[in-house]
Formats: structure tokens, C-alpha cells, sequence
């Protein structure tokens, strides 16, 4: 589907619905619930050369090009990397390769997740998100040349 | 005359914990649980007393110096050099060498006495529940020359399968080289009878004390091991220094591991000279600080007294092993006879990253993954475990916090 509201937009909403949390349990509570109700990739697209490897989860990630605009679908083995991917795919699904890649991604800090970023975490998010905008990056690329 | 005083009375575990300044932080608004000690062992003041102490009133560059601060500099460094000695019954000084740690004495072994004695066909032998470094440069190694690379099968318990081991040495066989325990299961070997068996067929033996060194009496003499490899991090001593021990007669037999300042004895622009043992390994200048430290960190455990530390940790492991046991869905892995205070688990259906990222948000440190033995971690079929480790300064009641964030954890996320 067409994503017509800025990421910026859709960041600020998530950042909101955490201000609703009083506790880091509850933050949680809500990653994991995100996580759970993360639609499962198909077995087909489970495989190595999507694989985006962590230290210690695995993400799997796939792109589509479809007029003008990048969609992603994600998964991983653990639950709250699923969850951390269901938001990433909800900012950044369905906009422009240009949209994407200059997506500064700032709620993630806001809502206190930076430390799922860092390279100790070693879960592949941050390697996800290098991976989701090497794809708008590619797309971008391809175009301009046809 | 036995002695009557009972353990409790002399262990004060709250007393011990006020020398620990870490454990009185806070993590996520919670007291710290450290759980992660296999990993690496908090540090107690005395030991942080003495780094300062050494860079305040101390710090000189060692052996070359004729002035004051580089003659106590190098007396305090080499007084380590004894304690370690000491502590692992080493026949003479010389067979002690200061490494980084665990990882630089194997590669130090591997590539010295490795490549001056493997050829190709010939076979080195680990086991099932090596640590990566352990592996990995006897893997280049056999790379190199084209050597064989054999691996000691396990039980579903955990333990070595001894007799598969006897049948795996040949006349080809130049090394073993074993974990005396394992970090990610807390099995204890039996490398006795395993470096009896190696000798007989003319092999020699390397022991990885990564994680045995803290946990039991280590005699070198009585094992007779060939090298015996550790890291004083893990023994309540500073990151960055550890120690090789080999047999003299080795020793001497080897190239030295890098060239630099130290271990020559003459240098000219056509040739070189090495030194003596053990300066003949210990290129440039050494981690004279950390070196130092390690000395108070053995003052302090043998203060404490090993065989008290061991029942304390004994009884934590006992402890655990039943609370955990009692939470549904738990499954141990590694369940040998003889093991250290090392507890590793997989609960169905929860990946051990998401049960070590709630645990953190409740202050409570374990180790999540494959705790670098990925091979181990196939034999058994899993992605990783969620380790919980105990040192000296742990409590039951750390256990029980434990139990409750793991049981809170498990609802969460089924």
C-alpha cells in the first residue's frame, strides 16, 4: 500500500504512542506484542541471501520495487528484534527510494531503543537498516539508469 | 586437628561484595545482578588500588632501566611472574610467559611449536566444546601445512566421550589440545587421564584454563600438560594479561612468537641473538600495569581462600540448578557430573537474545548466544543458550531475582 504520510510524521506517532508508557516493562510489553503480530515471511524468502546476520538473531529481508516506491517485508527469530522490525517497516514501507535513504530514523533514539542500535546488541538491526537503505539506494540507482 | 568452623562464619558474602565497587551500581533503575562472571569476573578495590598504585608511584619501562622506578618496576612485574608460578606449581619461573591472555598463548603455541613441528598428515585433536580460540588457529594451522583436524565427540550430558577420544589418536597424532572447562557448559575434563593417554602415544598436550583457573586448584606439575593457557580477567584481575606455561624443554625448542626489543640478546644488521627464557617470548614492552595488579588479584582470592570460594559457588550452582529446574519450559544444557558454577539454557520457543535483553531491563547481566563454540552449540542443536555464570560475590537471592525475571521473561514472550 501507498504511504503517503513523511516519515517524519509517522515517527512522531510512534514516539507519542511511547509516551503512553510509564515503565520499561511496559515499553516492552508493547515491542513484544508488535513483534508477535509481525505477519510471518514466507518460507520461500527464508533463505541465505536474505539473510541479514546478527551476532546472535537473524533477520531475513526483502524488497520490492512497485511505481516509484520501496516495500519491505521482514522477520527474525527473536521477538523483540520483530518488533523493532515491525516499526521500521511501518516508517519506511511504501515511500521513495529518496524518502528512505534520507530518513534520519531519530524516534529510535526518542523512544529509548538506541541501545538496539549500538554494535554491541549484535542483532542485526542496525545492519537491517543499513540493508533497508542499500535497497531504496539500489532502486534509486536502477532507475535513473533506465 | 579438623577444622570445625563452619564455611558460613568466615564466608561473609556481604562483606566481600562491599569490596566490589560495580555491584553497587544501578542498571535500568535497578541493583546490578552480575551473572556474566565466565565472561569475565568483576574487579575487587584492591586490585583497582593497585593499578593506581603502580601508575602513581611506579611506572617505568622493565629490565632495561638502571634507575630507581625502572628497578621496582621491574621487581613488582616479575614478582607476578613467581605468584603465577606459585599458583599454578610450575617447576621453575622460566616456563612462565606474559601473554595478552587465553587467545595469545594457544596462537603463541600454534604459531611457534605449530608450525616448526606439524607437517602435512599429521593430526591435532580438540574436543567438541572448544571455545573459537581453540579452534580456530589450529584450523589455520591445518590449513597451512595440511594437517588433520580430529574432535573428541560429547554426551548429551555434556561430557567427553573418552573412549571415542582413545580411539581417535594414532602415531599421526602430534597434539591435543582441550578446554580443561568448558565456558559454555561448566563441564570439568578429566585432562588428566587425557594427557596420560596423549603422552603414551607420544603426543603433547595443550590445557585451555580459560575458565578452569579461577574455579579449581590448578597443578601443572601433576597434570603434566605441556602448555597450560590463561587470562587473568576472569580471575577478579585486570583485562589485557594472562600467561602461558610450558615445559622448559619446549620452550627452548621454539622460535620465538614476534621479534622486538627484549627478546634478543644481540642485534646486528646481519643477525640476532635470542634471550633467555622467558624474555625469548615477551617482544617490546609488556603490560607492566596490569601484570602487576594480577599478583593482588591472586593475594586476594588465596585470602579469601580457594576451597571456601569453591563451596560457596558449589552450593550457588546446586541452588540454581533447582530453581531453574523448577521453571517450566527451562531446559539445562550441560549436565555433567563434575562442573564449575556455570549454568547454560534454552527455554522453547523464546530466543536467548530476547530473554537476556528483559533480564537486562531488571539490572540482571547474563550471556545470550553461542558463547564463541558455535560447533558446540550445533551438537546440541541449538542456535545459543542463555548463560548465567557465579562468582564469589554472588548470593541465593541473586538467584532468586533471577528466577523470577527469567519466569517473568518466559510469560512474556510465549
Amino acid at each position: 500500500m501507498n504511504n503517503n504520510k513523511p516519515i517524519l510524521e509517522i515517527e512522531n506517532e510512534i514516539v507519542e504512542e511511547f509516551s503512553l508508557f510509564d515503565t520499561w516493562d511496559d515499553k516492552y510489553e508493547y515491542i513484544i506484542d508488535l513483534g508477535k503480530r509481525l505477519p510471518p515471511l514466507e518460507n520461500e524468502h527464508k533463505k541465505d541471501e536474505n539473510k541479514v546476520r546478527g551476532c546472535q538473531s537473524t533477520v531475513w529481508l526483502v524488497a520490492d520495487y512497485k511505481d516509484g516506491r520501496v516495500y519491505f517485508k521482514a522477520e527474525s527469530d527473536a521477538v523483540i528484534v520483530k518488533g523493532l522490525i515491525s516499526m521500521l517497516i511501518r516508517v519506511l514501507s511504501g515511500h521513495t527510494p529518496d524518502e528512505i535513504i534520507n530518513a534520519k530514523l531519530d524516534f529510535i533514539n526518542q523512544i529509548g531503543m538506541t541501545s538496539h542500535l549500538a554494535q554491541t546488541r549484535s542483532n542485526g538491526l542496525l545492519s537491517m537498516v543499513k540493508q533497508m537503505k542499500n535497497y531504496a539506494l539500489a532502486y534509486k540507482v536502477k532507475n535513473a539508469v533506465v | 586437628m579438623i577444622q570445625t568452623a563452619p564455611i558460613q562464619q568466615i564466608y561473609d558474602v556481604a562483606a566481600i561484595r562491599r569490596q566490589f565497587p560495580v555491584l553497587s551500581r544501578e542498571v535500568k533503575g535497578k541493583r546490578l545482578i552480575y551473572l556474566d562472571n565466565a565472561a569475565t569476573s568483576q574487579k575487587p578495590q584492591v586490585v583497582l588500588d593497585a593499578l593506581t598504585r603502580y601508575y602513581t608511584d611506579i611506572n617505568a619501562n622493565i629490565h632495561r632501566g638502571i634507575h630507581t622506578l625502572a628497578e621496582e618496576a621491574t621487581a613488582a612485574f616479575e614478582l607476578t611472574r613467581d605468584a603465577i608460578q606459585r599458583f599454578l606449581n610450575a617447576s621453575s619461573r622460566e616456563e612462565i610467559i606474559f601473554t595478552k591472555g587465553t587467545t595469545e598463548s594457544i596462537n603463541l603455541v600454534a604459531y611457534t611449536w605449530g608450525r616448526q613441528n606439524i607437517k602435512a598428515g599429521d593430526e591435532i585433536i580438540i574436543s567438541t566444546m572448544e571455545h573459537h580460540s581453540n579452534i580456530v588457529p589450529w584450523l589455520m594451522l591445518c590449513e597451512e601445512k595440511g594437517a588433520v583436524l580430529k574432535v573428541i565427540p560429547i554426551n548429551d550430558d555434556g561430557e567427553l566421550l573418552m573412549d571415542e577420544y582413545k580411539k581417535l589418536i594414532t602415531k599421526r597424532t602430534k597434539l591435543v589440545s582441550v578446554v580443561h572447562v568448558s565456558n559454555a557448559l561448566g563441564t570439568i575434563n578429566p585432562v588428566k587421564e587425557i594427557i596420560k593417554i596423549a603422552h603414551e602415544a607420544g603426543a603433547i598436550v595443550l590445557v585451555d584454563g580459560a575458565q578452569s583457573t579461577v574455579h579449581l586448584d590448578i597443578d601443572v606439575t601433576d597434570l603434566d600438560c605441556d602448555f597450560f593457557a590463561f587470562s587473568g580477567h576472569k580471575l577478579y584481575g585486570p583485562t589485557g594479561i594472562g600467561a602461558l606455561y610450558g615445559k622448559r624443554d619446549l620452550l627452548l625448542s621454539m622460535h620465538p612468537f614476534q621479534g622486538g626489543g627484549e627478546m634478543i640478546k644481540e642485534v646486528s644488521f646481519q643477525s640476532f641473538s635470542y634471550n633467555d627464557l622467558p624474555y625469548k617470548f615477551e617482544a617490546g614492552t609488556p603490560n607492566v600495569a596490569d601484570a602487576v595488579a594480577l599478583k593482588t588479584a591472586f593475594d586476594y582470592t588465596e585470602a579469601l581462600g580457594k576451597e571456601n570460594i569453591r563451596q560457596h559457588e558449589n552450593e550457588l550452582l546446586s541452588y540454581a540448578t533447582e530453581q531453574l529446574d523448577a521453571i517450566e519450559g527451562i531446559r539445562i544444557i550441560g549436565r555433567a557430573k563434575e562442573k564449575i558454577s556455570v549454568l547454560s539454557f534454552v527455554v522453547e520457543n523464546v530466543h536467548p537474545q530476547d530473554l537476556g535483553i528483559l533480564l537486562d531491563n531488571r539490572g540482571i547481566a547474563v550471556r545470550t548466544g553461542h558463547h564463541c563454540a558455535q560447533p558446540l552449540m550445533d551438537r546440541f542443536g541449538i542456535p545459543g543458550t542463555t548463560r548465567a555464570s557465579f562468582a564469589l560475590y554472588n548470593t541465593k537471592e541473586e538467584i532468586d531475582e533471577l528466577a523470577i525475571g527469567l519466569q517473568k521473561a518466559i510469560k512474556l514472550l510465549s
